[in-house]
């Protein structure tokens, strides 16, 4: 478990405060400088997330570099979070949940009728809010975003533990309400989340809820 | 199975370290990958052949068989539920599945520079650009550039996530057998592992064997290694218009 840091940032003093609902996506471009705080309202919520540069979308957040270059499987205060080109895209700055995830990627129809059972593709799934992201907000529209542009992505508040041996479990989240976590952009960065809708499994303890999205100059 | 039969091998090719290859492997055929020297890495990435959208899926492939490395048995899933090959046979045991690839950056810090222009065909290469080359050349680019496998290669965490890459995991004729469910673009880059500490660049060679696979046996090991992987299958024979 990483530490844990409370940030100082007033949320009266955000210049954006929005509330996003379980099983939406949210879209928006974080500038270099800017503090970017991602709250887990209720608890136990998921938040699949991926960066883009906001000049490129080809480059993006690289699960493989983010592991690779900071030498660690999971996510907390500290981490730098890389794009596929080895830049710094944002760097962990704030955390009271203490461990993120970057291996479980995001749900989708197809994943599910292989994960719980084929009748399961009508529900509704992170990869499926990515999609409608990538048809309806203005800044994948700007880059030209596709789905070759989604790859695996970072679920934070979401507990995936890797034994040594290898075997990796969906434990239950270690997140509660009020949890949060900030990042500090060093690069021009356009956000993408999905509030992930799964209710298969315990990443959102069987009921998803609404995170809160605030940013700082 | 150690053994190819000569009946069923298609081609065989000779991959150097460091270099790249990219080719279709065609649903029904299989690929053996043979480290010749000892200490090689192929990081290797999957398309669906005539759908190139369609992708090897990091995540996808380790949750729905709860692993976070690779071995006979698994299979490697498409970020659209179905199986793009599976790993029938394995030597090794243990196959990195998070870590991508090195870049001219890093190779170049680690190993210092070795130009063509000095050194000919001896030169440096790094994995990111080995993949960019051969992805260009099916009209793929950065965007398809995503976490594939890394064959061969051994990274461990302990409790708290720091990983370490394991020395000498690989030894001279480690092989694994990948057997394609659908047709699949695969390209391949047999330049060092990102972790790889070792201060000389020495990237081992892999001999690539294509084979006809045997029909999918009703009790195929990886067919039936979770319930998950058998509906990947129901998936991919729905996707090729055949019986299950």
């Amino acid at each position: 478990m990483s530490k844990l840091l409370e940030s100082t940032l007033n949320p009266a003093h955000a210049v954006l405060d929005q509330t996003c609902l379980a099983g939406d996506p949210w879209m928006a471009t974080v500038r270099a400088g800017q503090t970017l705080r991602i709250l887990d309202l209720e608890g136990n919520q998921a938040v699949d997330t991926l960066f883009y540069s906001a000049d490129d979308a080809a480059e993006r957040y690289s699960a493989a570099d983010t592991i690779a270059r900071n030498g660690q499987l999971y996510l907390g205060l500290g981490s730098r979070l890389y794009s596929n080109t080895g830049r710094v895209m944002l760097s962990i700055v704030a955390d009271t949940c203490g461990r993120h995830d970057t291996l479980g990627g995001a749900c989708s129809s197809e994943s599910n009728t292989v994960r719980y059972a084929l009748d399961k593709r009508p529900m509704h799934s992170c990869r499926d809010s990515f999609m409608h992201a990538l048809c309806h907000c203005h800044e994948a529209g700007v880059l030209g975003m596709g789905k070759r542009d989604i790859a695996p992505n970072i679920n934070f508040f979401m507990n995936v533990p890797v034994t040594p041996e290898g075997q990796l479990s969906f434990a239950d989240g270690i997140s509660g309400a009020g949890k949060y976590v900030e990042l500090k952009a060093a690069m021009d960065v356009v956000v993408l989340i999905s509030n992930c809708p799964q209710l298969n499994n315990p990443c959102n303890g069987y009921n998803p809820t609404p995170i809160r999205l605030l940013v700082w100059n | 199975m150690n053994t190819i039969s000569a009946n069923s091998l298609l081609w065989e090719e000779h991959l150097p370290g460091g270099n790249h290859w990219s080719g279709r492997l065609r649903r029904g055929t299989a690929l053996r990958l043979t480290d010749l020297q000892g200490g090689a890495n192929v990081s290797a990435l999957f398309f669906n052949a005539e759908q190139p959208l369609e992708r090897y899926n990091m995540p996808d492939t380790l949750k729905s068989q709860h692993t976070a490395f690779l071995t006979a048995g698994f299979v490697c899933q498409s970020d659209m539920g179905r199986v793009l090959c599976s790993i029938t046979a394995d030597s090794l045991g243990w196959h990195d599945t998070w870590c991508g690839v090195s870049d001219a950056a890093m190779v170049l810090a680690q190993y210092g520079e070795k130009r063509y222009q000095e050194h000919r065909n001896a030169m440096h290469r790094n994995g990111r650009d080995g993949l960019l080359i051969e992805l260009a050349k099916w009209g793929l680019g950065v965007r398809d550039l995503v976490p594939g496998v890394n064959f061969f290669s051994k990274v461990v965490p302990d409790a708290d996530g720091a990983l370490s890459h394991v020395p000498g995991h690989s030894v001279a004729g480690s092989h694994v057998d990948l057997r394609f469910e659908m047709d699949t673009l695969v390209v391949l880059c047999s330049a060092p592992h990102p972790l790889d500490a070792r201060p000389d660049y020495a990237p081992a060679d892999v001999r690539l064997s294509a084979t006809l696979a045997a029909p999918v046996a009703a009790d195929d090991a990886c067919r039936l290694q979770c319930p998950q992987n058998g509906r990947a299958f129901i998936n991919t024979e729905r996707y090729c218009g055949v019986a299950a």
